[in-house]
């Protein structure tokens, strides 16, 4: 998979980037409100790019299912479908985080908000259900299982 | 029915009428500037130069209720500025856009701050046109990004994060203008600046470690309780706030930055229409306190500065640009993006209406805005030919050499 550039955009939400094999730049804005910019940059004026489309969230899912989807977001969904009240959600491990450097068992995350990390995605390798020794490191993608008062708990300790 | 009564419904009767004209007024304002594009604050603060002559004669009875609204509408808009940002970008926008941030002050609050100088006000009025020439429009300039579709722009997350810094950097500005205009001495005053800041940083630093966990508990109300409790809690905030010399205006804004994660978004959609139009009431209010005699004598002073901040912005614009690796075109696009001023220069010269050169300073602080929320957008639109034009210039002038 191309790597994905982030960036946050205050008060709008976040651009996603990436560039393909043949060197075209393509990007999405993913709205607070949920709405979906898709976005191909200008080859002339590399800080320039032209919106192709305007979607909503179902829009872009639905885009997504045509080109394949990935099936993280299939489990996902597939996951919340089966278990009322369960959310799943892929939590980034920021810098300055007090749980960069620290293992799962020394962060009791489970204790404190009985969410489970059921797998930690870092770089191009994901591991699987981590043990209490697994030590996190910034930029590290948690994927967590719990409740969502849980899940935004442990997003919180992540970003902070 | 007794006479009272019937006298005091006829006034209700009058009061209705003025305050729909009005409404109905500033309804076909705002949908004149929506079709030409730019923000209806330029135009409601004509019609409230037009309408107002030099005092609010003409509107009579509804006058409290317009006055009322007007503060309401203050807070409103403070409220809604703190609620733009999540916790996690304030942190972001503290830690990078510091530098900018700076420059960005530097550039365009001297100017503001000089010319009140030059023009032999009394300090406070001279810092608080420092502010007026100082903070961009962020309700304008996040309009022209979406509406010029540049939100995907390289450029884009400086020119916002500059916007975020203002708005933190306003959290000390505010309380501190408030504490100079309201001071009688140098030692009550630095006591009330003094006390003030604590206050805004402990309630900053309380919001970034637990505004989460309070935000969520109350995402658990209702559209109808959690707008009645935002609401409240800004005016009581504010009041307090008031009460403490430390301006109504911060204690909204404070109000604003506390709430974060899901239950910021709601109660900015919920608080939104209310904002729209006691602010609307706001922008009457502070032109209707105009005289419009005065306006055509600050025209040129107000022109000068747009001149000298425009070229500031552009300044800010291509500082913070730069430092995310945007090329020189996005450096230029992001600096004349940032050209308008709007809601909250009006909303800063209003706090010297007090001042003996607030009166001079309100009717300048329109000028200035009325001219910038015009021309900062006609700027930002045509920002690449005006970096293509700045590149032909340098060329000629390295031929001539």
């Amino acid at each position: 998979m191309a790597e994905i550039r982030e960036t946050s955009l205050p008060g709008v939400g976040v651009r996603v980037e990436f560039t393909t094999e043949a060197g075209e730049q393509i990007g999405a804005i993913v709205h607070r409100g949920g709405r979906r910019e898709l976005l191909v940059y200008d080859g002339d004026d590399p800080d320039r790019c032209t919106t192709l489309l305007t979607m909503t969230e179902d829009e872009a899912r639905t885009l997504g299912e045509i080109l394949g989807v990935p099936p993280v977001s299939k489990i996902k969904a597939a996951i919340q479908h089966d278990i009322e009240g369960l959310a799943i959600d892929w939590l980034p491990v920021a810098e300055g985080s007090p749980f960069a450097g620290r293992t799962i068992g020394e962060g009791m995350l489970r204790s404190r908000t009985g969410v489970s990390i059921v797998a930690v995605v870092r770089g191009a390798d994901t591991v699987p259900a981590p043990g209490a020794d697994f030590e996190f490191a910034a930029g590290d993608v948690a994927v967590a299982v719990g409740t969502p008062e849980g899940i935004e708990q442990v997003r919180a300790m992540f970003t902070a | 029915m007794t006479p009272v009564l019937a006298a005091v419904g006829d006034e209700i009767a009058r009061a209705f009428v003025e305050i729909g004209l009005l409404a109905v007024g500033l309804a076909v304002l705002a949908r004149l500037a929506a079709r030409l594009g730019i923000s209806a604050v330029p135009f409601y603060l004509l019609a409230g130069l037009g309408l107002g002559e030099g005092g609010i004669a003409d509107i009579g009875v509804a006058e409290d209720f317009v006055a009322l609204g007007a503060e309401i509408g203050v807070l409103l808009l403070l409220l809604t500025l703190g609620l733009e940002y999540t916790a996690s970008e304030l942190r972001d926008g503290l830690r990078t856009g510091a530098a900018p941030g700076a420059v960005d002050a530097a550039l365009n609050f001297t100017p503001g701050f000089v010319a009140g100088v030059l023009l032999g006000w009394e300090l406070p009025a001279a810092v608080l046109l420092g502010g007026v020439t100082w903070v961009s429009s962020s309700g304008v300039i996040s309009k022209v990004l979406t509406d010029l579709n540049r939100l995907g722009y390289r450029e884009t997350p400086s020119i916002l994060n500059l916007l975020v810094i203002e708005d933190l950097a306003m959290a000390a500005y505010l309380p501190v203008v408030a504490a100079v205009v309201a001071g009688d001495d140098a030692a009550a005053t630095l006591a009330t600046v003094a006390i003030a800041l604590a206050v805004v940083a402990a309630v900053l630093w309380a919001t970034m470690t637990w505004g989460e966990h309070m935000s969520m508990r109350l995402d658990r109300v209702n559209d109808e309780a959690l707008l009645l409790a935002v609401f409240g809690l800004t005016l009581l905030v504010g009041g307090l706030a008031q009460q403490l010399q430390i301006s109504a205006a911060i204690g909204a804004f404070l109000v604003g930055l506390g709430l974060s994660g899901p239950v910021q978004h709601r109660a900015g959609a919920l608080i939104a229409p209310l904002r729209d139009l006691f602010a609307a009431i706001f922008f009457l209010f502070f032109a209707f306190q105009v005289d419009p005699e005065t306006l055509p004598a600050v025209m040129v002073p107000a022109l000068l500065l747009l001149v000298v901040t425009a070229a500031g912005k552009l300044g800010s614009g291509w500082v913070a640009a730069g430092r995310i690796g945007a090329t020189p075109a996005g450096r230029v696009r992001a600096g004349a993006a940032l050209v308008a001023r709007g809601e909250f220069s009006i909303v800063i010269a209003s706090l010297g209406v007090a001042l003996d050169d607030g009166g001079e300073l309100g009717t300048l602080a329109a000028a200035y805005v009325l001219l910038s929320a015009v021309v900062g957008p006609i700027l930002a639109k045509n920002a690449d030919r005006l970096h293509l034009s700045g590149r032909r210039e340098a060329a000629a002038a390295a031929r001539e050499r």
